[in-house]
């Protein structure tokens, strides 16, 4: 079972992992997109670190909810509501909740990814955030399955959502700015799947430690 | 990081600071909705009428607070350069300006802003006002198909902010306002062409690498590196190049057309009247008659040297509401 204390950990370890990686995030973009991904995603965790006192002792979904929000209305382009819209739906999932449990993580990633899928109307292959996120999902899952327990299961869907960011980098980008290089876009590795990697990793440092 | 050379104070701010002199400069016009980047009429809520709102990421200026006024616009929402503003921001534009009879939202189709003004028309339909949106993707250079997200919005959109703009101004209902938007959106087609890149400030290095003799074609309005690179031609041969394919793109042979020639944002007017004598020219060879010219920056991309051309196909209606009477900041006709 997970508290909101580990929860409020991950997330301070989020902000701080966006927010050292904003050079590297806006550079990725540069190359195929607007150069904006490190600069928004940085702005947005900012402003979710600067409400973690705020989230203090409240359940899960409040705490998800908080973030989501703060993303939406602070980050812009096409993250801002994308990252918004998966932890509102992950939100949605633990309610009310103290604790939760392996069910309630494999629920929250899989409506996360839904949500993700409807709001960019997007799927795995796409060369876009869910090739980290659904390889990084299916990992976890089968982990759980086989009855490993979560710091060994995040661990390898750390390294399932690396191999996804490294798989950008050989496919063509059909959503976002980037589907506008068509070919040119190969070679590249994708900024939004890189960002999503970097918060999978978050994650899983922080099961480490604990 | 390379040092920035631009007329700014502080790389963070220069949204807020620009919208600030810019209600400053045209105060006849336009008032900054307190608490947000949002630029409304001055005398919004505009009642009785269908209101109409634009924006997407700052940089593009006029666009589009410049096109505020009578006519056009009615609010404009400005995002952080080159990004979409959020849904709370267009959401409370939305709020500002409708006038009871609805609020058109006109997007320009990158995947950012239709999520966020999506997201907003969600918002402001609980609270019981009606939204339409339409989508602008006049941007041949790129490919329309499934595989993609689909061809961009670039300068095109001015004329559809005219034309829309018109309809509310008559009088029209929400669909029909709508209807109109969608015939001019159906009829614009646009291509651009740059010579060097631009900086957004916050990033503070170039959009895209470019050879010195080199010219990127295709491009978009945010420094998106465009279809491919070659060497630098005349002007005739660009207007050649572009106009090709336009025309290519939509039967616009021995049809009336609005032709807009827009500057990116550092290239001189001299140069942009230049290529507008060559598409005059091109345009006469294939037997495609003017009815009105537009020659200037209208849809830049911070300081990048390039220019677009977009035509508009007009019919009776569209001639019409192109010419009814608009006055805002950018765009006045009499």
């Amino acid at each position: 079972m997970a508290s909101t204390s580990l929860l409020l950990e991950i997330v301070r370890n989020m902000s701080k992992n966006i927010i050292e990686n904003k050079e590297l995030l806006t550079e990725l973009d540069r190359a195929i997109g607007d150069s904006d991904h490190g600069i928004n995603m940085a702005k947005g965790f900012s402003a979710v670190h600067e409400k973690l006192g705020e989230m203090e002792g409240k359940d899960w979904g409040y705490i998800l909810k908080t973030i989501a929000m703060t993303l939406i209305s602070t980050v812009g382009g096409a993250s801002g509501p994308l990252y918004g819209t998966a932890f509102l739906r992950a939100a949605k999932v633990v309610e009310g909740k103290g604790k939760i449990d392996r069910k309630d993580v494999i629920n929250m990633f899989h409506e996360a990814i839904e949500g993700i899928k409807m709001r960019g109307k997007s799927d795995q292959g796409d060369k876009t955030m869910l090739d980290a996120l659904i390889p990084a999902f299916e990992t976890l899952k089968s982990a759980y399955e086989e009855g490993e327990d979560s710091k060994i299961a995040f661990k390898r869907a750390e390294e399932s959502a690396l191999k996804g960011v490294e798989y950008t980098k050989t496919i063509i980008a059909r959503k976002g700015r980037a589907s506008y290089l068509g070919e040119r876009s190969i070679g590249h590795q994708d900024p939004g799947a890189t960002s999503s990697y970097i918060l999978i990793k978050s994650i899983n440092q922080v099961l480490e430690k604990n | 990081m390379i040092f920035l050379k631009k007329i700014i104070n502080d790389r963070d701010r220069v949204v807020e600071e620009m919208l600030q002199g810019m209600v400053k400069a045209h105060p006849e016009f336009i008032k900054r909705l307190e608490g947000s980047n949002v630029v409304v009429r001055k005398d919004a809520p505009v009642k009785g009428k269908v209101a109409l709102i634009s924006g997407g990421g700052s940089g593009h200026e006029p666009s589009h607070g410049g096109f505020v006024g009578l006519g056009m616009l009615d609010g404009a929402v400005a995002g952080e350069v080159f990004t979409s503003p959020t849904p709370e921001e267009v959401y409370k534009g939305i709020k500002a300006v409708d006038g009871g009879k609805g609020v058109l939202l006109i997007i320009k189709n990158y995947t950012g802003d239709v999520m966020n003004f999506e997201m907003a028309a969600e918002m402001a339909e609980l609270e019981g006002i009606k939204v339409e949106k339409v989508i602008v993707n006049d941007d041949v250079a790129v490919e329309d198909s499934t595989y993609t997200v689909g061809r961009r919005g670039i300068a095109g959109t001015i004329l559809v902010h005219k034309i829309a703009g018109a309809a509310a101004e008559r009088g029209l209902d929400l669909l029909e306002v709508k209807r109109v938007a969608e015939k001019a959106i159906e009829n614009v087609r646009s291509m651009g062409m740059s010579l060097t890149p631009c900086i957004v400030p916050a990033a503070g290095k170039p959009s895209f690498e470019i050879g010195e003799d080199e010219m990127e074609i295709g491009l978009g309005i945010h420094g998106e590196p465009g279809t491919h690179k070659e060497k630098i031609k005349t002007a005739r041969e660009i207007t050649t190049i572009l106009l090709d394919r336009i025309i290519r793109d939509k039967r616009f042979v021995n049809e009336e057309v609005a032709v807009l020639v827009n500057g990116l944002g550092g290239t001189p007017l001299m140069e942009l009247y230049i290529v507008n004598r060559e598409a005059h020219k091109i345009l006469e060879d294939n037997g495609i008659k003017v009815y009105k010219t537009l020659v200037g920056n209208y849809m830049t991309s911070l300081e990048m040297a390039g220019v677009s051309i977009s035509l508009l196909k007009l019919d009776e209606e569209l001639k019409g509401l192109l010419d009814d009477r608009a006055n805002t900041p950018a765009f006045k006709q009499i």
